[in-house]
C-alpha cells in the first residue's frame, strides 16, 4: 500500500470566495474513502480542484497524485493519468453519439501509455460487458452525451464511463443521489467491481445506504473546506443518528 | 451627377488603355474590363459569335447595376478595373516540378486532410505528368462516360463542341441580368464544367472536378451547367478540400442545375478558398449564384454545402420548383473562424403542386466571425400542397463571434405548409470540461461536438467526401478555442 493522493492544507476560491480554506487527506491504494458534509461545505470544489476545473484558483496548499505535482497538469492530462470524476450534475453534449465519447476517451488512454487505439469490435464487446454490469440498456451507446437521460440514467452513464476506463483513482461526486434501489445496487456493482489493490475510490455522499453497499475503509467529514473528521465507517452511522451539528460543535470545542 | 455615376460614365467611355492583346501566346490579359477584354477572352477560346453576344449583353447591363450591399458582411469596395480577367493555364515549365517546390504549410495542411499524394500535387499545381500518369485514370472514366452518352467537359469545350445543346440552356435559370456578380460571370467568365445526362441514363459514376484534371486551372470565374434529360440521375462533386492560394480576390461563379421531369440532380460542394490569415489579411470573396430549375414533374434537386474557406461567403443555392411534385433539398454547413464573414442560405421558390422542399442549415461561428442564415420560402398562388420544412441551427465557439438569421416566407397559398425552425447554443465551458476529465484533449473535444452538430448534412455527403469534410472542419477550427 503507497500513498496516491496526498493533499496537503489546500485553499482554493472561485469568484473570489475562499472555499476550501486549508484541507488535508492522504489516499493511498486499495483504499475507499468516503466524504460527507453538509451542503455547500466544499465537496465538489474538491473534486472539481482535484479534476482541474479553470475556474477554481489554488492559492496555497499542494495536491501531489503518486509522488508528482498533479496542480501543474492539465485536466485531460490528470484524466490519462488515472484520475476520473464522476460529476454531480453530468453535462449533457447533444449530437455526439454517447459511444464515440466513450471511445475517444479510451483511446486517449491507451494512447497516452502508449497502447494502439481499440478495434470497433473489441470496444463494443467491452461497452456490451460493463453495461450487462450495470444493467443498463444498450440503446444508450447510441443516444447523445447525456441527452435527454433521466437523472439516474445519467449516474449510472458515469459509472459505464469509469468501468470502461478502469481509473486509478475514482472520485465520485454523490453518482448514489437520486438512484432508485436497483440503480443503487447497480452503481455499487460496478463500484466494487473497480475495487482493486492498485486503485483507490473517494465516494462523496450524503447517505448511509450507498456505503451499506460499498463499504468504505475510511470517512472524512467535510464542513466550511477542511476536514473535520476522519474515522472509520461507524463514523458514517454515528453522523446518521446524531447530524452533522454534533460535528460541528465537537470541532469547535 | 453622384460620384458613382461618374465613375460608372468613366468607365463606359474608357478605351482599354493596355491596348488589344491578341497575341495567342500571351497567358493573361493585364488587369482591367471593357468590351475589348471580353471580346479577347472570346477570341482566345475560339467562342462562336452566339457566346461573344451573350457575353457582351450581359456587360453593358453588369455596367448599368450596382454592387449589392444587404447582405451581412463587410468589405473593402472592390475595384474591378484591378482585376485580371484572363488568365491561362500556366504551362508545365513554370508550376511547381516537384512538391519539394511546395509551400510546407500547404503540404501540412494536406496532411490533416489525409489527402492522397498524388492529388496533393494535383492540388498544390504541381505539373502532373512529372509526378504520376494521369492520362489513364483520366481515359478509363472518359470511356465509361461516353458509354452511356453522358456529356462531361470544361465549359468553353462544350461551347465549341455542343453549342446547340448549350445554347438552349445557358442562363435559363440564372439570366444574366438576376445580379450583379452573375452579369459580371455571364461577361468574363473563364471555364467551368458542362454536363449533360441523357434520358433515362443514369450516369454510372459520381462527376468530380477532380478528374477534370485538364481542366483543372480555371479562374476565378467559373460557369457551371448541369442538365439532367427525363428519368436521367446525377451526382456531381465540386470543390477543392485543400486552401488554395490565389493571387486575386473576387471569386464569383454561377452555377445553373435543369432538372426535366423525373431526373434528379444532387449537388454537393465542399469549399474551403483562403480564408485569410488570424488578422483577416487576405482571403477570397466569394460571391456564388447557384440554382438549380425542377422544371419537371417529380423532377428533384438537392444541394448540399460545406462551406469552411473564404474570407467572405455570399452564397444562395436556390431550387425553382416548378415541376409537379418536384422536390428541393438544402443541406448546408458553414463554418466561420477568426474574421471570417459568411452569408449563405438559399431560396426555396414553390411554383408546382405538390413540390417541397427541405432546409437543413448549420452554422458554426468562431473567433470573431459573423455568420448570417438568409433563407427564401416563397409559395405562388398556384403551388396547391406546397410543403417546406427549414431547420436552422446556429452553434457557437466563444464570447466574440455572432450568428443571425433572417428567414422569409412569402405565403401566397393557404393550403401550403411552412414549418421553420430555428436553434442557437455555445459550446459551453462545463462540455469542454466534461470531455477533458474524460482525457480528450480541448481541440478534440471542440471537434466532436461540431462534428455531432453536423451530422445531418454529413449524412448526405457522398462518403469519402463525409470524411474529407470532417476533416476540414477540424483544420478550420484549429485554434477556436483556447
Ligand atoms: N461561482 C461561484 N461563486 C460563488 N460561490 C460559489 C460558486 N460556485 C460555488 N460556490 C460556493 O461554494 C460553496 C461550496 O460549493 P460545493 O458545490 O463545493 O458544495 P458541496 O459540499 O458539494 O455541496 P452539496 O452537498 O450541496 O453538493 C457553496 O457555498 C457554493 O455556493
Ligand atoms: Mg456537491
Amino acid at each position: 500500500m503507497s500513498k496516491m493522493l496526498e493533499i496537503e492544507n489546500l485553499k482554493a476560491r472561485i469568484a473570489g470566495n475562499e472555499i476550501l480554506t486549508g484541507l488535508n487527506l492522504v489516499v493511498s491504494t486499495g483504499e475507499v474513502h468516503a466524504i460527507m458534509g453538509p451542503n455547500g461545505s466544499g465537496k465538489s470544489t474538491l473534486a472539481q480542484v482535484i479534476a482541474g476545473h479553470a475556474d477554481y484558483d489554488v492559492t496555497e496548499g499542494s495536491v501531489k497524485f503518486d509522488g508528482n505535482d498533479l496542480l501543474e497538469l492539465e485536466p485531460e492530462e490528470r484524466a490519462r493519468e488515472g484520475i476520473f470524476l464522476g460529476f454531480q450534475y453530468p453535462v449533457e453534449i447533444p449530437g455526439v453519439n454517447n459511444a464515440y465519447l466513450l471511445k475517444a476517451a479510451v483511446n486517449a488512454k491507451r494512447k497516452h501509455v502508449g497502447m494502439d487505439e481499440i478495434d470497433a469490435f473489441e470496444f463494443l464487446k467491452l461497452a456490451r460487458e460493463k453495461m450487462a454490469l450495470l444493467d443498463m440498456d444498450q440503446s444508450f451507446l447510441n443516444r447523445g452525451v447525456n441527452e435527454g437521460f433521466s437523472g439516474g440514467e445519467k449516474k449510472r452513464n458515469e459509472i459505464l464511463q469509469m468501468a470502461m476506463l478502469e481509473p486509478k483513482l475514482a472520485i465520485l461526486d454523490e453518482t448514489d443521489s437520486g438512484l432508485d434501489i436497483d440503480a443503487l445496487k447497480a452503481v455499487a456493482n460496478g463500484v466494487n467491481a473497480l475495487r482493486h489493490a492498485d486503485r483507490a475510490i473517494v465516494l462523496v455522499t450524503h447517505y448511509q445506504r450507498l456505503l451499506d453497499y460499498i463499504e468504505p475503509d475510511f470517512v472524512h467529514v467535510l464542513s466550511k473546506g477542511q476536514i473535520v473528521r476522519s474515522g472509520d465507517k461507524s463514523l458514517a452511522l454515528e453522523l446518521e443518528e446524531k447530524g452533522y451539528e454534533w460535528v460541528r460543535e465537537v470541532a469547535n470545542a | 451627377m453622384s460620384t458613382q455615376q461618374k465613375e460608372l460614365e468613366s468607365l463606359v467611355n474608357r478605351r482599354y488603355e493596355h491596348g488589344f492583346v491578341t497575341d495567342i501566346e500571351q497567358e493573361s490579359l493585364p488587369p482591367g474590363l471593357d468590351e475589348d477584354v471580353i471580346r479577347a477572352i472570346s477570341a482566345r477560346k475560339n467562342e462562336p459569335e452566339f457566346m461573344l453576344e451573350w457575353r457582351l449583353k450581359a456587360y453593358r447591363h453588369w455596367l448599368t447595376i450596382k454592387e449589392p450591399e444587404w447582405a451581412h458582411v463587410h468589405h473593402h469596395p472592390i475595384n474591378y478595373q484591378d482585376i485580371s480577367y484572363f488568365s491561362a493555364p500556366k504551362s508545365d515549365k513554370d508550376r511547381p516540378q516537384s512538391l519539394d517546390e511546395v509551400d510546407p504549410k500547404l503540404l501540412e495542411t494536406y496532411d490533416k486532410l489525409g489527402i492522397p499524394l498524388h492529388e496533393r500535387a494535383r492540388l498544390a499545381g504541381v505539373a502532373v505528368d512529372a509526378v504520376f500518369d494521369s492520362v489513364s485514370v483520366a481515359t478509363t472514366f472518359k470511356d465509361k462516360l461516353s458509354e452511356a452518352g453522358v456529356i462531361f467537359c470544361p465549359f468553353s469545350e462544350a461551347v465549341v463542341e455542343h453549342p446547340a445543346l448549350l445554347q438552349k440552356y445557358l442562363g435559363t435559370v440564372v439570366p444574366h441580368r438576376d445580379n450583379f456578380f452573375a452579369a459580371l460571370n455571364s461577361a468574363v467568365f473563364s471555364d467551368g464544367s458542362f454536363v449533360y445526362i441523357p434520358k433515362g441514363v443514369r450516369c454510372p459514376m459520381e462527376l468530380s472536378t477532380y478528374f477534370r484534371i485538364n481542366a483543372a486551372n480555371t479562374g476565378q470565374f467559373e460557369r457551371t451547367l448541369i442538365i439532367a434529360d427525363e428519368g436521367s440521375h446525377v451526382s456531381y462533386l465540386e470543390g477543392c478540400t485543400a486552401p488554395m492560394r490565389d493571387e486575386n480576390q473576387l471569386h464569383a461563379a454561377v452555377v445553373e442545375l435543369v432538372a426535366l421531369e423525373d431526373a434528379e440532380i444532387k449537388y454537393s460542394t465542399v469549399q474551403n478558398w483562403y480564408p485569410g490569415d488570424e488578422d483577416g489579411k487576405g482571403g477570397i470573396y466569394n460571391f456564388v449564384t447557384k440554382r438549380g430549375d425542377c422544371r419537371g414533374a417529380n423532377s428533384k434537386i438537392s444541394w448540399t454545402q460545406v462551406e469552411t474557406g473564404s474570407a467572405i461567403t455570399w452564397k444562395y443555392p436556390s431550387c425553382i420548383l416548378r415541376g409537379e411534385n418536384s422536390v428541393g433539398e438544402f443541406y448546408s454547413v458553414a463554418v466561420t473562424n477568426n474574421l471570417q464573414q459568411a452569408d449563405t442560405g438559399t431560396k426555396m421558390i414553390h411554383i408546382g403542386r405538390n413540390s417541397s422542399s427541405t432546409i437543413v442549415s448549420k452554422g458554426i461561428s468562431a473567433g470573431h466571425a459573423q455568420q448570417s442564415y438568409r433563407g427564401l420560402v416563397r409559395v405562388m398562388p398556384q403551388a396547391e400542397g406546397a410543403r417546406n420544412h427549414t431547420q436552422c441551427d446556429s452553434l457557437l465557439i466563444g464570447k466574440e463571434c455572432g450568428a443571425h438569421t433572417f428567414p422569409y416566407m412569402e405565403v401566397r397559398n393557404s393550403g401550403a405548409k411552412v414549418e421553420h425552425e430555428a436553434t442557437t447554443s455555445r459550446i459551453s465551458e462545463n462540455q469542454l470540461f466534461y470531455c477533458r476529465q474524460r482525457g480528450i484533449s480541448e481541440e478534440d473535444a471542440v471537434n466532436m461536438i461540431v462534428n455531432g452538430f453536423c451530422k445531418e448534412v454529413f449524412k448526405e455527403l457522398p462518403m469519402e467526401f463525409a470524411v474529407e469534410a470532417q476533416a476540414l472542419l477540424n483544420v478550420s477550427l484549429e485554434g477556436a478555442v483556447g
